[in-house]
């Protein structure tokens, strides 16, 4: 069993990292031919940098545009950033201290995540604009994380996990030797369903975390009279024509 | 097209988020151009037989072009905060004219034969094959956007539907299945030089009468100069101003400043046209064809400047593109941004004090001010971001007494659209366009019943046609949009006009009123 998730997690990191290495070069290498930032835009990098980071943030556009799920977006994104951040104690020995700091907080940051994620599930369901857009894997990327922090939380409060046994696996697998798993029901659907997500990462939406960094009209600074802008195609067909 | 076919949207105080009604407007489809128009744009004339093999290539190889294009198709999350945006939903309930519906017509297709998911899991993630429906879909609700970028502004991560629609139309035209509207007027500016097909001769004619007539009015020979080499300026203008009411009055404005700021200046009878349509087909190609005319004829005129009139997508592509597609400029005054909107002209003369202005002459009017979508989400004008908004009130405010804006919801980034943009300006999409005004004549509405609000200004050609043919079907009057070089020109001053003394001035005033 041990050895399952072991090699899972192996497996797992490697599809996400390639995948979305792929996925970035992809967008990285193909050019944005024109000046197109939603305007007003930033007219030097400062700006543009700053622009996505209070997109990243703090969902400035989402919020300008939908109260409620900027609501429950931002509780689940906030309390996600914090468990995984929770979650470093696994992977480090001696824990940072900032990391061993947030700890009280990560517990609060759970509860936050799943409400808010059943705070979007419940807009999926009930909004009919929202119901109608989403597809079968909508639903179930909220389920799957539903199910990620609700297995989290039980082990946290309910059918506690030793957790030292979770640490030295984890810290083992990371210097490539394989240790024992702890065999607890939450703990087994925590993990797969963890792999799983990581799995999908870069085949699903959840693509839109590289994709806001590569969004022209979010990450091109406002100087196309200032600045000619040529893409390396449209250069070539110039040279062509003229 | 008839005009009962359908129903005009009725005024409230809120334009509420409707409920959806599923196909409301699938039975709308602008007519299909024919094949000497696509074949002139370099596309084949029909539909091809292998257009499903076509069409996937194009697509391929568009998403390998347009980064934007390929980030858009990915992102998406479904959050739904772009899908009570449109105003095309607004005024019609159709769920895929929510920005987020109309992407998905195209993403379904990408998904099912680009991506792991759905090529393997199509009912998971919504992937849809390819068939003549689809592409029938793409067809008419494409050509339901106006590319406005509104969308934009709310999503997260910026997905442009503007994009995706331009994409679309242009795999539309790779396979022979082009729009007539927009088609037809490029292949005749490629012809003529401009989207109304109007000749030199016409131009010089239309030109001389404004001449008359500015001079009639106040006894001062303003020039309205055609292909005059060696002038400072070249002023390219959208060739409504040419003619229509209310565009031309905002030309005879355009001359009054350059009169009185005393430079000279010439309109290209080669390059007699500031719209681009080649954006509404996202046609690069296209785009660049009719850009470069515009570069020549400075280069042929020897001019110093490039001055752009009042026209929003025209602007965009004057501002955002062209220096892309016709640069670089480095022939013209370095001084200078290259091209500058007139009103940055305008507004830079006002602050110098080079214009004598009598805000009076607009005094039976209430103002407001309808930011064009292209001009306030894909440009700026002035140094600062928000110029865009700020130089087009700034200078109302110069020329006129009473103003007020319309609902802050309504206007700025925020603005909606007019209903017309994006290629739809044309009988046959008659339905959307009333329907896609509701927003805007509920704010219009509700300016003209709390301020007294008489007249909305506008700064782009489509804008103003569009709403002196929309407004009456709302119970409004068509005379309400004016272009704001009328009020300029109203309020001007010319060095050594007639009626200078006070008295002349009131009798003016009775004669109008
Ligand atoms: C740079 C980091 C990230 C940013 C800026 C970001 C931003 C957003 C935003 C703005 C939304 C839309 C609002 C909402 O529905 O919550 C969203 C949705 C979503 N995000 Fe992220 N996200 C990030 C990282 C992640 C990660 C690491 C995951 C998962 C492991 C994730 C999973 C999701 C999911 C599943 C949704 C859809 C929620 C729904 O169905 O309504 N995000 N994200
Ligand atoms: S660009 Fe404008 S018209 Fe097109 S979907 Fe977005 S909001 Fe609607
Ligand atoms: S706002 Fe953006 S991410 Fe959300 S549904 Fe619309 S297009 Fe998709």
């Amino acid at each position: 069993m041990s050895l399952f998730f072991a090699l899972l997690f192996i497996v797992a990191a490697l599809v996400m990292v390639t995948g979305l290495a792929r996925k970035i070069i992809q967008y990285a290498k193909t050019p944005a031919p024109l000046k197109i930032p939603t305007t007003p835009a930033p007219v030097n990098r400062t700006g543009v940098v700053l622009r996505l980071f209070r997109e990243v943030v703090f969902f400035e556009s989402l919020f300008k545009g939908t109260k409620w799920t900027w609501l429950f977006g931002w509780m689940f994104h906030l309390g996600l950033l914090l468990v995984l951040l929770r979650h470093l104690r696994y992977f480090t020995d001696p824990v940072w201290l900032p990391i061993q700091l947030i700890q009280p907080f990560g517990v609060y940051a759970g509860y936050a995540m799943v409400i808010g994620l059943v705070g979007l599930l419940g807009r999926r369901i009930f909004v009919d604009r929202v119901r109608y857009i989403s597809s079968p894997s909508d639903f179930l990327w909220l389920v799957l994380l539903i199910i990620i922090g609700f297995s989290g939380l039980m082990m946290k409060f309910i059918a506690h996990t030793d957790v030292v046994m979770v640490k030295e696996f984890f810290t083992g697998l990371m210097g490539l030797s394989f240790g024992t798993l702890p065999i607890d029901f939450p703990l087994m659907v925590h993990l797969l369903m963890v792999a799983l997500l990581m799995l999908l990462f870069p085949f699903s939406k959840l693509l839109h975390v590289p994709g806001l960094f590569f969004s022209p009209s979010r990450n091109q600074v406002d100087n196309p009279r200032e600045k000619r802008h040529l893409a390396p195609w449209a250069k070539a067909m110039e040279e062509q024509r003229n | 097209m008839a005009k009962a076919d359908f129903e005009t949207p009725e005024l409230h105080e809120f334009v509420d988020v409707p409920l959806l009604v599923e196909d409301t407007m699938a039975h709308l489809s602008p007519f299909v151009a024919k094949p000497e128009h696509n074949t002139d744009l370099n596309f084949p004339g029909e539909l091809v037989d292998d257009w499903h093999d076509k069409a996937l290539a194009k697509l391929d190889d568009l998403r390998g072009r347009f980064r934007s294009l390929q980030v858009y198709l990915d992102s998406c999350v479904k959050c739904g905060a772009c899908t009570d945006k449109c105003h095309y939903f607004l005024g019609t309930k159709d769920p895929k004219n929510m920005p987020v519906g109309r992407q998905d017509l195209l993403r379904k297709v990408y998904r099912r034969y680009f991506t792991f998911a759905g090529k393997y899991f199509p009912g998971l993630v919504g992937a849809k094959d390819l068939t003549r429906e689809t592409l029938d879909e793409w067809y008419s609700y494409y050509h339901q956007c106006s590319q406005c970028r509104r969308c934009s502004v709310f999503c997260p991560y910026g997905i442009d539907t503007a994009e995706i629609s331009m994409a679309a139309r242009e795999i539309l035209d790779s396979i022979g299945y082009g729009q007539k509207y927009c088609n037809e007027i490029i292949a005749k500016l490629n012809r003529v030089g401009n989207n109304l097909g109007l000749p030199g001769p016409a131009l010089a004619d239309t030109l001389e009468g404004l001449e008359e007539d500015v001079e009639d009015e106040t006894g001062v020979a303003v020039k309205y100069p055609l292909d005059v080499k060696g002038a400072d300026i070249l002023l390219v203008t959208p060739s409504a101003d040419f003619f229509a009411e209310p565009h031309v009055d905002g030309l005879i404005g355009y001359g009054k400043v350059f009169h009185e700021a005393g430079v000279s200046w010439t309109i290209s009878s080669y390059a007699s046209e500031a719209a681009n349509f080649g954006m509404f087909i996202g046609s690069y190609e296209n785009m660049r064809r009719v850009s470069l005319r515009i570069r020549k004829a400075a280069l042929d005129l020897g001019v110093k400047r490039i001055v752009f009139g009042e026209c929003g997508h025209a602007w965009r592509v004057a501002y955002a593109f062209l220096n892309t597609l016709a640069g670089p400029f480095d022939f013209l005054d370095p001084n200078y941004p290259v091209p500058q909107h007139i009103l940055e002209f305008t507004w830079d003369q006002i602050q110098k004090g080079n214009l004598n202005l009598d805000k009076s002459a607009n005094d039976d009017k209430v103002l407001t001010f309808h930011d064009s979508c292209n001009v306030a989400r894909a440009t700026r004008m002035g140094d600062k971001p928000g110029g865009q908004f700020e130089i087009p009130r700034n200078v109302i405010k110069a020329v006129c007494n009473n103003y007020v804006d319309m609902h802050h919801e309504t206007i700025g980034e925020r603005t909606f659209c007019c209903g017309g943009g994006g290629g739809l300006l044309t009988d046959d999409l008659m339905e959307i366009r009333v329907k896609g005004a509701l927003p805007r004549m509920t704010a219009l509405k509700n300016v003209m019943e709390e301020e007294g609000v008489t007249h909305m200004a506008a700064i782009c050609a489509i804008c103003k046609s569009q709403f002196t043919k929309v407004l009456p079907y709302y119970g409004m009057d068509m005379d309400q949009i004016v272009s704001i070089h009328q009020l300029v020109s109203n309020a001007i001053i010319l060095t050594g006009q007639d009626s200078d003394d006070e008295e002349d001035e009131e009798e003016l005033d009775e004669v109008e009123a």
